[in-house]
């Protein structure tokens, strides 16, 4: 049972988007469609799982001192994989994410988790906390994809609904801010409800 | 010439923060003063400009004669974050006024990724090392503008009446989606 709130902590209660501002680059970033948000998420969710699990593993190998650099590490060399692969398999997404791939290094979520979670915990805890805190970031980032891509261009994940142009607005930077700031207000006008 | 169009670039048509969402956790997190901001944006212009050189080197000098470029990411983060303890370190012992002023923002600067966006963005945009430099500067000023115009709008907000649901993160992002709005108004500048 503890387990499965573990896991579930990270979609509506700690959501690292929503809740605790957390990786806010990528998630206005990349959110110019439903489909880039989750392949980013899902991306970041691999990075967070993996080192998450190593550094649980190897967390009383670490000195204190440097722990900080050595988590860092871990991180990039997991990130350095999803850039090789992604750019092997999926060279569409891998253009349209760009920059944001090698800058999954310093998402706060990951380093956070790291720091705060894997290294204190067992690696069944840590992976369950990597993969709800990834999914919950995913969920965040597929959803403020969609509303941009419906309001903005009148599709969904690629399948238009809609002659004609949407508002162009929230497709473009502003409407990340905009749409990012609506979703943050909804989510504390639900959590004061509860 | 070239500099020029550079610089106009990288602070106004593509602003670091509002355009290209690089840096926005400093944005939202330091910019509720003029005063903070304006350290902040010192620190980030000093590591931004000294990553860039110091990133640049390595790759042109040791990642690319040895055919190790896919160690690029791991190797930037790395000379990040010791380049930004040893300035640290050295700005303690050399000047402690510099220090006192952009003491706590340093260690704060390993994670803002707007200085690993322009190490990178320089190799993309195959820049050379002058190029590069101008480059770090425009956009370092292009952060500061953006910070210290949005902690000039914050602290008026603080004195208004917002909505309770809103209060906080929504309304200040919300603002910057206005401020973003009024930079697109430079597209086609350049």
């Amino acid at each position: 049972m503890s387990q499965w709130k573990n896991f579930t902590k990270g979609f509506i209660k700690e959501n690292p988007v929503f809740v605790l501002l957390l990786g806010l680059c990528p998630t206005l970033g990349v959110t110019t469609s439903a489909i880039n948000g989750m392949g980013m998420g899902l991306a970041t969710t691999f990075v967070l799982v993996s080192s998450n699990v190593v550094v649980s593993l190897i967390k009383n190998a670490i000195p204190d001192k440097v722990r900080i650099p050595s988590f860092i590490v871990i991180i990039a060399s997991f990130v350095t994989i999803v850039q090789l692969v992604m750019e092997a398999y999926s060279p569409d997404l891998f253009a349209a994410l760009g920059l944001f791939i090698p800058l999954i290094v310093v998402n706060c979520i990951v380093m956070g988790r790291a720091e705060a979670f894997a290294s204190k915990k067992g690696v069944l805890s840590s992976l369950i906390d990597g993969l709800g805190m990834g999914l919950g970031f995913t969920f965040a980032l597929t959803l403020l994809g969609a509303v941009r891509e419906i309001l903005g261009a009148g599709a969904i994940f690629g399948h238009a609904f809609i002659k004609g142009d949407g508002m162009l607005l929230f497709v473009l930077a502003p409407g990340a801010f905009l749409g990012l700031g609506y979703l943050i207000a909804l989510s504390n006008l639900l959590k004061k409800n509860e | 010439m070239e500099y020029i169009l550079i610089i106009i670039g990288a602070v106004f048509v593509n602003n670091i923060v509002l355009a290209q969402f690089l840096g926005i956790c400093p944005f939202i997190g330091v910019s509720s003063k003029v005063s903070t901001s304006a350290g902040m944006s010192g620190a980030v212009m000093f590591v931004m400009t000294l990553a860039t050189v110091v990133t640049y080197l390595i790759y042109t000098y040791i990642l690319v004669p040895f055919e190790i470029t896919f160690l690029q990411t791991i190797s930037y983060i790395l000379v990040i974050a010791a380049l930004v303890q040893m300035v640290e370190i050295i700005l303690k012992k050399v000047s402690p006024a510099l220090y006192q002023a952009l003491g706590i923002f340093l260690p704060l600067i390993t994670t803002n990724c707007a200085v690993l966006g322009v190490a990178l963005l320089t190799v993309q945009k195959d820049l050379n090392l002058l190029q590069g430099v101008v480059f770090a500067i425009a956009n370092a000023i292009g952060f500061g503008l953006a910070i210290i115009l949005f902690a000039g709008i914050r602290e008026h907000l603080e004195l208004m009446g917002v909505p309770k649901g809103m209060q906080g993160a929504p309304v200040a992002l919300i603002t910057a989606g206005i401020l973003a709005l009024a930079f697109m108004g430079f597209a086609g500048l350049v």
